[in-house]
């Protein structure tokens, strides 16, 4: 059986507002699904449903034919699904490679081991060094979290995803407020990740460059409903996402 | 560099200090005669191990918790109802390390998985009240604790100090049973700080560190982090009610007074101010200076009083005036807070450069 990430009438209201409505789609290895929409259309709330830092109000989510709707973060997180936040959420004052390491440790499944110091652990240091040498950040290992760069923040919250090895990647905005410099970086990191053709992606967006040269597949959210799901050229033609995302009246409507 | 689990001091100043406190309490019982300097040093140690088990859990996770008296009271008392019940022998001993610690750690466990899932503030709160259970629970069972007089008792023959070891014509110092006792505290002490350290700086200790600094993400990465929390709770009351035992074996008493109130947590909790929170350092150096304050700076006043009397300066001999000791102690601990507010140890940090690389505390 292949890996599937599926989620059924997923929704969540937070008291009378319904962030996410009856989304129901299903993620396969091999396919960048990117997810577009307008600010507040519930995009990273349905993240945070997915990898658990929120619950579901109705609706499941299957992974790797478990239901794991009402399991925590952490487990969702041992399951296999990899979170980078729009939000850059960091260990602030604690060093670069402390972060990774922190992350690489956890994907290692060491927990409770208190009875050797953390150096002893040359494996965890060396995957740790390897992940920041990908994203470009080697240089700055030292220097805590807090210190970096916006941009450096941005690379170092992918490279805690990175560490995790996960199964699923979920790319909130990942080169938001990046410099022009920086951004190719992360985009390479996402295309050589898609070289894999084991792993399922989904990437936030806003950027429609990114999109088109990314993407194999593009959801639309609009109010917290899935309004289209298609190949790139067709949704991004489709009037419905010219609306609701462009913000192009439908040429009926006028 | 193993036994500090790879964690220096990473401060010459800071380094030599440690040094020489240490050295000045091994030193104690031949340096300074008189029972009042071994009493001030093997309080200095039992407070040293104390204080820092409450590092672990205020400076490295962030968690606040005024139940730790009562986990050193715990010890104490295991310890002292044992030896008052079944007399001064080594099986009472092994009794009451065997029923204090694993109560402590129980003890912990629950109030841990109970509390530590929802937010910080509910941990400390959840502590206060259980202490102050604890507290009236060990007043009123006095058939059992002794109540307010609280239970003194002996200790086995090998360490009291009737019983001379090393007699004093072999090395010109007597080595008897008090003095042993001493060095068991000293080392046990020394044992568990030296633990503590490992503790801290395990791949554990980072994941400890984490959720200090984010929980949201830590519990993102894959750490159950309220596993991680009680655990941290389990060691740090098993070493407070292992401090316990140690300081109710060196007073032969456990009493409400010396174990179980409220103003020993306030003296934990300035202690690790002092020192410098998350640095496990910090609590040898909190510790002695506190201590030290506590009990020298009184009659240090004494003695300035009467130099600023005699040389005929207005209004100081009143201030120094040795019953004012108290203002003068809490101006000492406002200043230190005030001028040092990452402690003894973040300030000589600091000072020194932090050449060393890893955490940034």
């Amino acid at each position: 059986m292949t890996l599937t990430l599926e989620t059924r009438d997923l929704t969540i209201r937070f008291g009378g507002h319904v962030a996410v409505n009856n989304v129901s789609c299903t993620f396969r290895p091999g396919e960048l699904t990117a997810i577009v929409g307008p600010n507040g259309a519930g995009k990273t709330t349905y993240f945070n449903l997915i990898s658990g830092q929120l619950r579901a109000s109705h609706g499941s989510i299957l992974f790797d034919g478990t239901d794991i709707t009402q399991h925590s973060a952490p487990l969702r997180t041992r399951a296999g699904l990899g979170r980078a936040f729009q939000l850059t959420n960091l260990f602030p004052n604690l060093t670069v490679e402390e972060n990774v390491r922190l992350a690489v440790q956890a994907a290692s499944g060491t927990h409770y081991d208190l009875l050797r110091p953390w150096m002893v652990r040359r494996d965890l240091i060396a995957r740790a060094d390897s992940i920041l040498d990908q994203v470009a950040l080697g240089s700055r290992r030292g220097v805590a979290a807090t210190a970096l760069s916006h941009g450096d923040q941005r690379k170092l919250e992918v490279a805690l995803m990175i560490a995790l090895e996960p199964k699923v990647f979920m790319f909130d905005e990942p080169t938001a407020g990046m410099s022009i410099d920086e951004v190719p970086i992360v985009l390479n990191l996402i295309a050589q990740l898609k070289q894999d053709r084991s792993k399922i992606i989904l990437l936030v967006e806003h950027k429609m460059d990114v999109v088109r040269s990314l993407a194999d597949r593009i959801i639309v959210l609009h109010n917290g409903q899935l309004v289209a799901d298609g190949p790139p050229a067709e949704v991004i033609a489709s009037p419905i996402v010219q609306e609701a995302y462009l913000g192009v009246a439908p040429k009926s409507a006028a | 560099m193993m036994i500090l689990s790879g964690d220096p001091p990473r401060s010459r100043v800071l380094s030599l200090l440690l040094v020489v406190i240490i050295l000045a309490l091994a030193a104690t019982p031949f340096l300074f005669p008189g029972a009042k300097a071994l009493n001030v040093a093997a309080k200095i140690c039992v407070f040293a191990a104390l204080v820092a088990s409450y590092d672990l859990l205020l400076g490295y996770t962030g968690s606040v918790s005024f139940a730790h008296t009562m986990f050193y009271g715990i010890g104490s008392y295991a310890i002292a109802i044992a030896l008052y019940g079944m007399g001064p022998n080594w099986a009472a001993v092994a009794t009451g390390i065997v029923t204090g610690l694993p109560l402590a750690a129980l003890l912990a466990l629950a109030i841990g998985l109970f509390s530590l899932r929802v937010a910080a503030i509910f941990f400390a709160m959840i502590t206060l009240a259980v202490a102050s259970a604890f507290q009236v629970l060990a007043s009123q069972l006095s058939w059992l604790t002794g109540g307010e007089d609280g239970r003194s008792f002996q200790l086995p023959e090998l360490l009291r100090p009737g019983t001379v070891l090393i007699s004093k014509s072999l090395f010109g110092f007597e080595i008897n049973g008090r003095i042993l006792t001493f060095y068991l505290v000293f080392a046990i002490s020394a044992l568990m700080i030296l633990a503590l350290l490992r503790v801290v700086n395990s791949p554990f200790g980072r994941v400890l560190q984490a959720i200090r600094e984010n929980r949201f993400r830590a519990e993102a990465l894959g750490f159950r982090t309220v596993f991680h929390l009680t655990y941290a709770n389990c060691l740090a009351a098993l070493v407070a009610a292992s401090a316990g035992i140690l300081n109710a074996l060196w007073l032969r008493y456990a009493g409400p007074d010396t174990s179980l109130s409220f103003s020993i947590m306030l003296d934990i909790l300035l202690m690790v101010v002092i020192g410098g929170m998350g640095t496990i350092y910090g609590a040898i150096i909190g510790a002695t200076i506190f201590i030290l304050a506590q009990n020298y700076l009184q009659s240090l006043m004494g003695v300035a009083a009467k130099a600023a009397d005699e040389a005929g300066l207005p209004l100081l001999p009143g201030l120094l005036h040795p019953d004012r000791w108290l203002l003068w102690l809490g101006l000492l601990f406002i200043a230190s807070v005030y001028f040092f507010p990452t402690g003894v140890v973040g300030r000589l940090r600091k000072a020194g450069g932090g050449k060393g690389a890893g955490s940034s505390h």
